[in-house]
């Protein structure tokens, strides 16, 4: 750690310790994962992503609003299940590196490109970190819809759920879904199957985002439908100023202020 | 027991008006023995962020001069402040590092973030322990009492408190929280943010 730069990849230094406190009976603590119903569904023109908002620690609802629908290119996007930081960043680095490849090839991205790089990544990795994806995108070959699990296998089907919501959604594609669908009709079958997870999975809740992505643009429909908006309080819980005692105050003014005071009349300047 | 229970300690920031508020316990224990009642969470970034690190004592250490460092050399090469929203990413990407080696830290952020306006937003943030940026509108919890600030948090928080009503709100939530917990307490200090001023107050509260 002397230089100022760290190096790429992954810092061990801490897993001696932390086995160690392992094997005395301490187990590793849980990080936050997103339970999640995450789906997408190929449609006449495109690609239909969804998603629901709930991140959660254990049975407690961490997040009830974050973002599971990732950037990878314009004409790509990733739905991440699974451990919530592993999806974020291995979807980052993959955009990184999607970026790159479309600007030294001058090329519009593939979406088989994409779901290349996250395979052989994940593979490598030996299921470690723990992202489920669905991925999706149009590309010069057309519509194209992926899921991607921890160990590295894929699958390309026209309509695809992963998550622990993804068998209430399937349930959903498996009686609903058609082919050549309109972007309405494949837009509520995407609300329906999250919507599914969404009430009847603990772990996915909240509301659903959506993302059309079309060989001529890409709509991210954040907060789709809120089906779970908290109502009005039906009083306000304000306390009285002065409820809280205290015992020290320390307040930083954080203008600066300066006082200028003459002391003495200053004599001419001699111009003569 | 999990080692992020092993030393106690909560922290909590909310949103207000304007302002920000963050909010930690003082206690540093051995699981059940209490050692000090002076053992501070909260740390200064810059004059407008504070950043909380609840969770392993060593690793409180560690990664606040960690974070120091880093800071530091962000202003130097930057040659400016670094803004919340960096700094959350930065404290991301320094747990995410360490994604299969984790520090026992869940750290909150609380801060005034620059517009381009030039006025100041309030802006918080949380992370679990590898790094899983939680950017909340209303409040972000972590230490061994979150289960019981979450749940006190949700009655009581409301939009647009100003900063003395924000004062009032985080005080008695952290206060009423960390005392249906164990292993936080011995003592609660909060820091107000607002454009132009850093109120600190350290509370009365129960010491036992």
């Amino acid at each position: 750690m002397n230089s100022v730069y760290s190096g790429p990849g992954f810092d061990f230094a801490n897993t001696a310790r932390n086995s160690f406190l392992e094997s005395r009976g301490l187990p590793l603590p849980k990080a936050t994962s997103t339970g999640t119903t995450i789906v997408g569904c190929l449609f006449k023109d495109g690609i239909v992503l969804g998603a629901d908002t709930r991140a959660t620690t254990g049975p407690i609802v961490a997040d009830k609003n974050c973002e599971k629908i990732h950037f990878i290119a314009d004409n790509i996007r990733c739905c991440g299940a699974g451990t919530a930081a592993d999806t974020e960043f291995s979807t980052a680095l993959i955009a990184s590196n999607i970026e790159m490849h479309a600007l030294s090839t001058g090329r519009k991205p593939r979406v088989v490109t994409a779901m290349t790089m996250l395979k052989q990544m994940l593979f490598r990795y030996q299921g470690n970190i723990g992202a489920a994806l669905v991925l999706g995108g149009v590309d010069a070959d057309g519509p194209h819809l992926f899921t991607i699990h921890p160990h590295g296998s894929t699958d390309k089907l026209p309509y695809v759920t992963m998550g622990s919501g993804s068998l209430a959604a399937m349930a959903v594609f498996e009686s609903g879904w058609k082919q050549n669908m309109t972007r309405e009709e494949a837009l509520d079958l995407v609300t329906a199957a999250v919507s599914a997870g969404i009430f009847n999975d603990l772990g996915s809740g909240s509301n659903v985002d959506a993302c059309v992505i079309t060989a001529s643009h890409t709509e991210m429909l954040r907060n789709f439908v809120k089906p779970n908006e908290r109502v009005q309080k039906e009083r306000s819980y304000k306390f009285a100023r002065g409820t809280t005692a205290w015992k020290k105050e320390d307040i930083r003014d954080l203008i600066i202020t300066e006082d200028i005071t003459v002391i003495r009349e200053g004599e001419a300047m001699d111009i003569s | 027991m999990s080692i992020m229970e092993y030393n106690g300690g909560s922290v909590i920031a909310m949103v207000g008006k304007n302002c920000v508020a963050i909010a930690s316990d003082l206690r540093l224990g051995v699981q059940s023995l209490g050692i000090a009642s002076n053992f501070q969470k909260i740390f200064p970034v810059t004059d407008r962020i504070f950043v909380g690190l609840p969770g392993l004592a060593t690793d409180v250490t560690t990664l606040h001069e960690q974070f120091r460092y880093r800071v530091n050399m962000y202003t130097i090469k930057e040659e400016r402040e670094i803004e919340p929203e960096t700094f959350a990413a930065l404290v991301s990407s320094t747990l995410y590092e360490r994604r299969f080696g984790p520090y026992f830290i869940e750290p909150v952020i609380a801060g005034m973030q620059r517009t381009p306006s030039g006025s100041y937003k309030p802006f918080i943030a949380a992370t679990d322990l590898i790094g899983c940026l939680n950017f909340a509108k209303d409040f972000v919890v972590a230490g061994t009492a979150s289960d019981k600030l979450f749940g006190v948090a949700e009655g009581l928080w409301e939009e647009d408190l100003g900063p003395e009503d924000l004062f009032e709100t985080i005080s008695q939530t952290m206060l009423n929280a960390v005392d249906r917990d164990t292993n936080s307490g011995w003592g609660v200090v909060v820091h107000l943010l607002t454009k132009d001023k850093v109120i600190t107050r350290t509370l009365k509260g129960r010491m036992d």
